[in-house]
């Protein structure tokens, strides 16, 4: 197969959702697969997805803009799996000016939707694109409020929307690259038409 | 979802907090306005303070815990994380700081220790800490008291890097001179260190500390702050180098971006570019020795 995945390189979780992508390949069998850090415009091409890793939000949305990443994100042809801080760089509406918005996923995004670091908690949540529940970590983590035109929600919580997918896309308020359990790295990749 | 199945402050969720600020700068404050520069800048968190390191110092006398209203200050003007130093030893300042809702408490040798024998028992707060080591050995017991997240202590308030590099290496050039030795040999080596052999075998079989890594105490510059990056940093704590520059708000952003672009010269060659007077300095080698604040806390 040999499929290229990328992980936004700026600033955040970075080698962790690397370490998913690559386990996510080697579990569908995928030996000549590969992962790249991504840092500049160029770094995107042949990409299948693109992973944007939890961080700071307001950090990574400036490290977009001043890298020139903006516009060829936005126009990224391949599926992106948002985690966390990138939730909210996905959405087209957020509760704070400071943060750029893709604005890929039809969704309003309220950022530490549950406080600070003290309130981060994790719980089993159910999914639903998977039989089981997932043991989800959020850490300061993002919820969304209202969705649209087309946006799928996964997984909904007391506090909002916490998983979402539309076309080749998904999005996540807690960290799949945290913890052993990488089944929504391979929905994902089934997502882009790659493993079962 | 039930509230009574949320678990808090789990090891996860505290290394995990740790982890979301890699290949970020952390940059101390002494009042919402820095906060909010620190924060246009590109910090990932900010550190609430009374004073900056190299004003601790020239103060002199006993070093405690910020006054809570400026720490709740700072929280009130960012959305960014914000961190507090308590003294070494220290667990009820620790507890205070955890009450205010801070995001993560620095055990800090910059300011004076209240306990000489024991650091705070990480393990019984929800809060993660960050802590400062000089070896490997420090480090590890860090970790083994609950630590989530490391930082070299360098020189804090000097704006002389000098001591931030003897740390670092010191914690690399450890790890790599343990890779291909046996169990056996690491375990002999872990009581020499002083240290949890578990966690050495784990550091060791990882190639790296188990925790995140950030380097501490002398960055002044974009190039001091590439530089550990290079050397193996996962980001870096900004102390005194922003606020007593000539012109902050560019020193921050440049800082920003050079540990963005840390394998980058010409990047940082183009953001080292007309940033005034960085802070002025102290040769390490002036200091008394009861002015060395490294050696608090071993």
């Amino acid at each position: 197969m040999g499929v290229k995945l990328g992980v936004l390189a700026l600033q955040g979780n970075v080698s962790e959702h690397i370490r998913g992508f690559e386990r996510a390949l080697s579990d569908i069998g995928d030996e000549n697969g590969s992962v790249v850090p991504v840092r500049r415009p160029g770094d995107l091409s042949g990409l299948f997805g693109l992973a944007i890793p939890g961080g700071e939000s307001t950090t990574i949305s400036r490290l977009i803009q001043k890298n020139g990443l903006f516009e060829p994100l936005v126009n990224f042809k391949g599926g992106i799996f948002a985690t966390c801080a990138g939730m909210v760089l996905m959405a087209t509406r957020v509760d704070d000016a400071r943060v750029k918005t893709l604005g890929l996923l039809d969704m309003t995004v309220l950022r530490n939707a549950f406080g600070r670091q003290k309130e981060s908690f994790e719980a089993e949540i159910p999914i639903k694109c998977l039989d089981e529940p997932y043991h989800a970590y959020f850490i300061r983590a993002p919820v969304a409020t209202e969705t649209g035109n087309g946006v799928e929600v996964l997984a909904r919580i007391d506090a909002g929307i916490v998983a979402v997918r539309k076309g080749p896309h998904m999005a996540l308020s807690f960290h799949p690259e945290l913890g052993n359990d990488f089944r929504l790295h391979r929905v994902f990749l089934k997502g882009l038409g790659i493993g079962e | 979802m039930k509230l009574e199945e949320l678990r808090f402050g789990t090891e996860l969720l505290k290394r995990g907090f740790a982890s979301m600020q890699k290949g970020g700068v952390i940059m101390d404050v002494i009042n919402a306005k820095q906060a909010a520069i620190a924060e246009e800048a590109g910090a990932v968190a900010v550190m609430a303070l009374e004073r900056v390191p190299a004003d601790i110092r020239k103060a002199g006398g006993v070093a405690r815990m910020a006054d809570p209203a400026t720490i709740v200050e700072i929280m009130d003007a960012v959305s960014i994380p914000v961190m507090g130093k308590v003294r070494i030893g220290h667990f009820v300042e620790a507890q205070v700081l955890e009450s205010l809702g801070v995001d993560m408490i620095d055990e800090s040798e910059v300011l004076t220790p209240a306990d000489e024998q024991f650091h705070i028992d990480k393990t019984a707060f929800k809060v993660p800490f960050v802590c400062g080591a000089r070896d490997l050995g420090e480090a590890l017991r860090r970790i083994h008291e609950g630590a989530a997240m490391v930082r070299t202590k360098g020189e804090a308030g000097t704006g002389n890097v000098v001591e931030a590099v003897r740390h670092m290496r010191n914690i690399m050039g450890e790890i790599r001179a343990l890779q291909g030795k046996n169990p056996q040999e690491i375990v002999a080596r872990a009581r020499e260190l002083e240290a949890p052999a578990e966690i050495l075998l784990e550091t060791v079989k990882m190639g790296r500390l188990p925790v995140v890594n950030f380097s501490a105490g002398g960055i002044a510059t974009p190039s001091d702050a590439a530089m550990m990056m290079q050397m193996g940093a996962d980001g870096v704590f900004v102390g005194s180098g922003i606020f007593l520059s000539s012109e902050p708000e560019k020193m921050a952003r440049a800082i920003v971006e050079a540990v963005n672009h840390f394998d980058d010269p010409k990047v940082i060659a183009e953001v080292s570019k007309g940033l005034g007077q960085p802070m002025k300095g102290i040769d390490v080698h002036t200091l008394r020795e009861d002015e060395v604040l490294q050696y608090r806390g071993r």
